[in-house]
């Protein structure tokens, strides 16, 4: 197994659980399957994007991958050891090499500090370092993702959107990880800001060794940064394979309709593109259908898929889907 | 004209000294009709539909110009007429849904309370009609989340119980700020099929900012882009996007990454970034990062103009 192929995090069956109303109310103490059953290899070195309809456990999944959350269920693997259920000083080691980017900047950092401390603060707390090698350290990063040096002494709502992004990810980068998992770091800004990150993303990959799961609603961003495409259904991943295969040739019903659902600048005359257009209620991860859970919504649903939940299974290398009348 | 808005000016007094946010924005607006409004951020769109809505508290905000809505002034208007109009026949979703929502109370009985505030009924049938108006956002198990606090939903099922909220006065404006940024391709089709409908039930005028092009193209029936305070180029969807003007506009439409087809290695960003707002450049505030900048954008500020498709630029002008 060359270095490239060897998985630098994997999930097994991993789920997470959370229990939502108490005992006096209405319908009771009830638990919500936020992601249920996923088995995800990362391999080091590419970019995983993870997409899916909203509320379908996409941030919980990312957050159990750098146990920010605890797994209820499954495994949970880094470098091929059991990360489960490691106690946070255990952790500690672990911590420096994932790293995650939130979707919201300016609510994962502190309005009175300054960004130039911000920046540091990993390093004071994981690094050996002096108070001159960390002031060294914060300039180098700044300029690794282009914030000028005048910029150490601002605060945080002295910069723009995407400035505030910068820092985020300064500071995610700031202890040489291995693994950062980006929950939806673009969403905000304006398509050139985007394009900007996205081009920064690419070149810290290239310079850093760095892997990357990101997450994003934007399929265009997704798949420029992509090298591998996991689509997730309530909970669960229903698709998974080469961005650019997963894009031309979705497999499963739900990641064609979502893939045609896009909006796009028609330069084209309309009508080109058909779109397929989902029906049915949105299911609930309270109570979700029995067989395969797309099947309320899905255009080409079977008698088979009310009863079977159709298994994750490869079609053809690389390429998995769940379920029982792929588009192979 | 539902909403006149002219020479729009917004200033926040800060250590540093005076950052002009907003720098002479007018636009109007027609009953029926959908705004959309892109730019750069930080480019004052946030910062003036806040001012048309009367929500800036900042007491170091300066306003300057006139807010007509309905031919009724609002800049200066007393704020106990500003809530009333809020709410009652102005709406607006905000940027980020927390700061519309409270984490202590459940989404269920905050809608409810917005309801309450505005229209005389029972809480059980205010409960009903939000009950309603979750489903109409695609809350899977509407009855169920109404039990919910805001931390135990997902950013975009947030997002949607802000979109109920506001919607929940069927207003005559609706101000939404990127209300579907934390929203999946297929879940976004359904708000923007129910802005569309509040439209078509109510003429409703529409403002829609968001940086999402592709939505801006399927919603608007006018576009408005910005740049460093000010209103870069107008026109209409159509017009706009079949033949942008500005050298901003270009480039930002140049920025989208390919649905399909070839994957450029690089995305084309435009170089450099915006100005600050506490030392605009002299000239064209574009001009420093504009790949056709001449003489006569150094000095002076390029306008608008009237027509109806128009840019804010010297070569346009000259053309
Ligand atoms: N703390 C919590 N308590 C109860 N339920 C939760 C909690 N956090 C998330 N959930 C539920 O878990 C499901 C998945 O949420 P998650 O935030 O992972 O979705 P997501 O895919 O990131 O969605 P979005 O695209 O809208 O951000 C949702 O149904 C949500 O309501
Ligand atoms: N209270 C304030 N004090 C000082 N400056 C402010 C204040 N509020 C906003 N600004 C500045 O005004 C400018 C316009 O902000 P605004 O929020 O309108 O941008 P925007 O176009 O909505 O950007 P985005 O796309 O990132 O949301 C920004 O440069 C911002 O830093
Ligand atoms: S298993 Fe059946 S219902 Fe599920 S996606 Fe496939 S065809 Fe549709
Ligand atoms: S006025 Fe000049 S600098 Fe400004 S956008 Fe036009 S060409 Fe460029
Ligand atoms: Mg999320
Ligand atoms: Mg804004």
């Amino acid at each position: 197994m060359t270095d490239k192929d060897r998985p630098i995090l994997e999930t097994r069956s991993l789920g997470k659980r959370f229990s939502i109303g108490t005992r006096f109310s209405a319908e009771g103490r009830r638990t919500v399957h936020a992601v249920d059953n996923v088995s995800l290899t990362v391999r080091r070195g590419e970019t995983v994007g993870l997409v899916g309809e909203s509320g379908c456990g996409k941030s919980t999944l990312a957050r159990c991958l750098v146990r920010l959350y605890e797994i209820s269920d499954g495994e949970l693997l880094f470098e091929g050891d059991d990360i489960t259920s490691k106690s946070l000083s255990e952790l500690r080691p672990l911590r420096r090499r994932l790293q995650m980017v939130f979707q919201d900047p300016s609510a994962s950092l502190n309005p009175r500090r300054r960004v130039g401390d911000l920046v540091a603060e990993p390093l004071r707390i994981h690094g050996k370092l002096s108070s001159r090698e960390i002031a060294s350290r914060v300039a180098e990063l700044f300029d690794l993702v282009g914030l000028l040096p005048d910029h150490v002494m601002r605060y945080p709502h002295e910069f723009s959107g995407g400035q505030r992004q910068r820092v985020g990810i300064a500071r995610a980068i700031a202890l040489n990880p291995d693994l950062v998992v980006l929950d939806e770091p673009v969403s905000a800004l304006d398509v050139s800001v985007q394009a900007q990150i996205v081009n920064l993303l690419a070149d810290l990959q290239e310079k850093l060794d760095l892997t990357y799961v990101f997450i994003a609603h934007d399929l265009s961003v997704v798949r420029q940064v992509s090298t591998r495409i996991a689509v997730m259904y309530l909970g669960s991943i229903v698709e998974d394979g080469p961005a650019e295969e997963v894009f031309s040739t979705p497999a499963h019903p739900y990641s064609q309709a979502l893939i045609s659902a896009v909006p796009v600048v028609e330069t084209t005359p309309s009508g080109t593109r058909r779109r397929i257009i989902l029906t049915g209620d949105v299911p609930s991860p309270l109570d979700p259908p029995s067989g395969c859970r797309f099947h309320p919504r899905c255009p080409i649903a079977a008698e088979r898929c009310r009863t079977e939940r159709p298994e994750v299974r490869e079609f053809r290398p690389g390429r998995k889907v769940a379920c029982h009348f792929p588009t192979v | 004209m539902i909403l006149s808005v002219r020479d729009l000016k917004v200033s926040f007094r800060t250590d540093d000294g005076l950052v002009r946010a907003i720098d002479g924005v007018s636009f109007d607006l027609a009953e029926s009709e959908i705004l959309g409004v892109v730019g750069e951020s930080g480019s004052g769109k946030t910062v003036s539909l806040l001012a048309v809505m009367g929500l800036i508290t900042d007491p170091n905000a300066v306003i300057e110009g006139s807010i007509r809505y309905k031919g009724r002034e609002l800049v200066g208007l007393p704020p106990r007429e500003l809530r009333r109009l809020r709410g009652n026949e102005i709406a607006m979703i905000f940027q980020d849904p927390m700061t519309a929502l409270t984490p202590v109370y459940t989404i269920g009985w905050q809608i409810a309370e917005q309801i309450r505030a505005h229209r005389n009924i029972s809480k059980s049938k205010a409960m009903e009609r939000v009950e309603e108006l979750l489903a109409e956002v695609n809350f899977p198990n509407p009855h169920e989340a109404m039990s919910r606090y805001p931390h135990q939903l997902s950013g975009g099922m947030r997002q949607r119980a802000v979109i109920a909220m506001a919607l929940s006065c069927n207003p005559a404006l609706l101000v939404a700020d990127e209300p579907t940024t934390a929203l999946d391709v297929t879940v976004q089709a359904g708000i923007l099929d129910l802005v569309r409908k509040l439209r078509a039930t109510h003429k409703s005028a529409v403002v829609f900012i968001t940086h999402d092009m592709g939505v801006v193209s399927e919603l608007a029936d006018r576009v408005m882009v910005m740049y460093a305070g000010r209103i870069v180029e107008r026109g209409s969807r159509t017009a706009l996007f079949s033949d942008p003007r500005h050298p901003y506009t270009r480039a930002l439409l140049g920025s989208i990454p390919p649905l399909t087809g070839a994957k450029p290695r690089r995305l084309p960003a435009i170089p450099g970034s915006p100005p600050s707002l506490l030392r605009l450049p002299q000239g064209c505030a574009f001009g420093p990062r504009c790949p056709v900048r001449y003489e006569p954008c150094l000095t002076g500020k390029p306008d608008l103009g009237a027509a109806t498709h128009a840019a804010a630029c010297y070569r346009v002008a000259q053309a």
